[in-house]
């Protein structure tokens, strides 16, 4: 009979090596809807930047904060874009895995553990994230819309800030049995909120004070108020850049500790 | 005699106040084929999950391969093959990329899965579908490409839940000619049912389960011996008449359960008791005389049948 020791042996490879191969599986998948991924990271940015670049602002023409409307309005349209990817990617591919499709349940009856099955989805997820931006970003370029040369800066900080909002909604709905609305609520409720009162077209000081509170706890507006510093370096207090980035990292890694913690419950019950 | 490859102690499974599996103990020898028989809700594929180690089990002992489930998890599954009671093949790839990505979670090479997918592929009678799309598969299809994806690993044990259920006949024949061939090769196979003919046809051995706990243990030859008669006689008055007829025959073989459909007799000669019923002037509208099943030994222990 194999050794118990021979056994810990065999499964050393995957103790190891777990997270990549739940993150191939998942780029693998990837494949079947490529087209979508990379239609809608091309087509996204030409759209938006059509109708505010050459659209919107002509009604702008003094630009806002000492720069051209388009120069202003360009991170934060990438941030949202990719904040919403996050969003979805947050949902529905985390309760299919448990419910419909029942893909992580697979994966756990392997030597994979669910803390690595979750790793391999936030990589991947890193990836489609990094993909999409970099695109967006191309593409702003084009249009002249990045006067620094730091403006790079906005992928990783795209890629951050869609974690921030893509670890909680993870968390979540891990722990759901059913979607009975819940989905199409959040996304009502809280991520259409979000977007529109995070000073995507416009700075939060127009939003009335009472409003406000909205863009503080929203990752949106902290990712896209380091994107305008990095971008065209807009002026704001030292403190507050790094709030901006404590704000993010904080939602970010409290989402992953409570999405791995709601994979090892559903998946050992 | 050599470690047994499951040791199961007083293991109990609890969820909030529901016990799922209360305090059930058994082992299973290497190369043997095992069973646990039992209806719907029974703690069957509970009792799966603990020894697949994906479940933690609330209290007890159990070692699988000589480990400890709750603490050596990924070791242990590294070593099994595990068919779950649903279809959890991905939708998302085509069928020979389901085996080979989930090869990869072994540890297995590029060049190893897709030797070893191919070998399966064979072995499940699906070569010609490799690059097809997993969902217009038919069911007993995506049952044997499920049964290819649990053998990637080459494991020293196979677990099957429930491997068989809303398969019709013929794919369910297709599926146990496999396992048959896996079950001659040496591989220890332990396999949940609710139905009788699968578990008589697969195991060794079984354990009948009821409400999370074992009602008799023992091979289905011994279970039918024990349990029940050689024969069973069955005879139909009309539901409304079986009742009153049962009375007046109740002294006609070793026992009796009046079904609503029909009389069950429990008899060493079911034709001989059929003709002193008859001689007695109680025409049944049918008769059949039949051999004593894993059926009957579940109705005798717990006064209710497999399938409801």
């Amino acid at each position: 009979m194999t050794s118990a020791a021979d056994i810990a042996a065999k499964a050393e490879k995957p103790r190891r090596w777990g997270w990549w191969y739940s993150t191939e599986l998942r780029l693998r998948e990837m494949k079947g809807y490529l087209s979508y991924v990379v239609t809608s990271s091309f087509g996204n940015p030409i759209i938006y930047l059509l109708a505010l670049g050459v659209g919107l602002s002509n009604l702008v023409p003094q630009g806002i904060d000492g720069v051209p409307f388009l120069v202003f309005v360009a991170p934060a349209i990438l941030m949202s874009t990719i904040l919403s990817v996050g969003a979805e990617e947050g949902m529905y591919p985390v309760l299919s895995g448990f419910k419909w499709h029942k893909v992580f349940f697979a994966i756990h009856a392997t030597p994979i553990t669910p803390g690595q099955i979750v790793a391999g989805f936030f990589v991947h997820l890193a990836i489609r994230f990094a993909f999409t931006a970099g695109i967006f970003y191309i593409a702003i370029l084009a249009f002249g819309a990045v006067p620094l040369g730091t403006g790079w800066l906005m992928i990783p900080i795209a890629i951050l800030g869609a974690f921030a909002i893509m670890t909680p909604l993870a968390a979540y709905s891990a722990q759901l049995e059913d979607d009975r609305g819940q989905f199409a609520l959040i996304q009502r409720m809280v991520v259409m909120p979000m977007f529109l009162f995070s000073g995507t077209f416009f700075p939060i000081s127009e939003i009335p004070d009472w409003l406000e509170w909205v863009a503080w706890v929203s990752p949106l507006w902290h990712a896209s108020q380091l994107g305008r510093v990095v971008s065209y370096g807009m002026v704001e207090p030292i403190w507050l850049t790094i709030l901006h980035l404590v704000v993010l990292v904080s939602f970010a890694a409290v989402g992953a500790l409570l999405t791995r913690r709601a994979f090892i419950t559903r998946l050992t019950r | 005699m050599s470690e047994p490859v499951i040791r199961a102690v007083n293991i109990t499974k609890k969820y909030d106040d529901f016990v799922a599996v209360n305090g059930i103990s058994f082992e299973v020898a290497r190369g043997e084929s095992f069973g646990l028989l039992g209806p719907n809700g029974a703690g069957k594929s509970t009792t799966m999950k603990m020894i697949a180690a994906v479940s933690t089990r609330t209290s007890g002992d159990l070692t699988v391969l000589g480990l400890d489930p709750n603490t050596d998890g990924p070791a242990i599954r590294s070593q099994l093959g595990v068919v779950p009671q649903e279809d959890n093949l991905d939708q998302e790839l085509r069928v020979r990329e389901n085996l080979t990505t989930y090869g990869r979670f072994f540890g297995m090479s590029h060049a190893e899965v897709g030797k070893r997918a191919d070998e399966l592929l064979e072995f499940a009678q699906l070569s010609d579908r490799a690059k097809a799309k997993v969902e217009p598969l038919s069911g007993g299809m995506k049952r044997r490409l499920t049964i290819a994806r649990s053998l990637m690993n080459d494991p020293q044990m196979l677990l099957l839940d429930e491997p068989t259920t809303g398969l019709d006949p013929q794919a369910r024949h297709i599926l146990w000619d496999r396992l048959f061939r896996l079950k001659e090769n040496g591989t220890t196979l332990v396999l949940t049912t609710h139905y009788m003919d699968e578990a008589e046809q697969l195991s060794d051995r079984i354990i009948v389960v009821d409400k999370g706990e074992i009602m008799a243990e023992g091979s289905p030859a011994h279970l039918i011996r024990t349990y029940s008669t050689r024969e069973v006689l069955e005879v139909r008055y009309g539901s409304d008449k079986n009742a009153s007829v049962a009375k007046k025959i109740a002294d006609v073989g070793e026992r009796q359960e009046i079904l609503p459909d029909r009389i069950l007799i429990y008899s060493a000669d079911g034709e001989r008791d059929l003709a002193e019923i008859t001689s007695r002037g109680h025409h049944p509208t049918t008769s059949l005389v039949r051999r004593s099943s894993l059926e009957d030994v579940f109705l005798r222990l717990t006064g209710r049948s497999l399938v409801e």
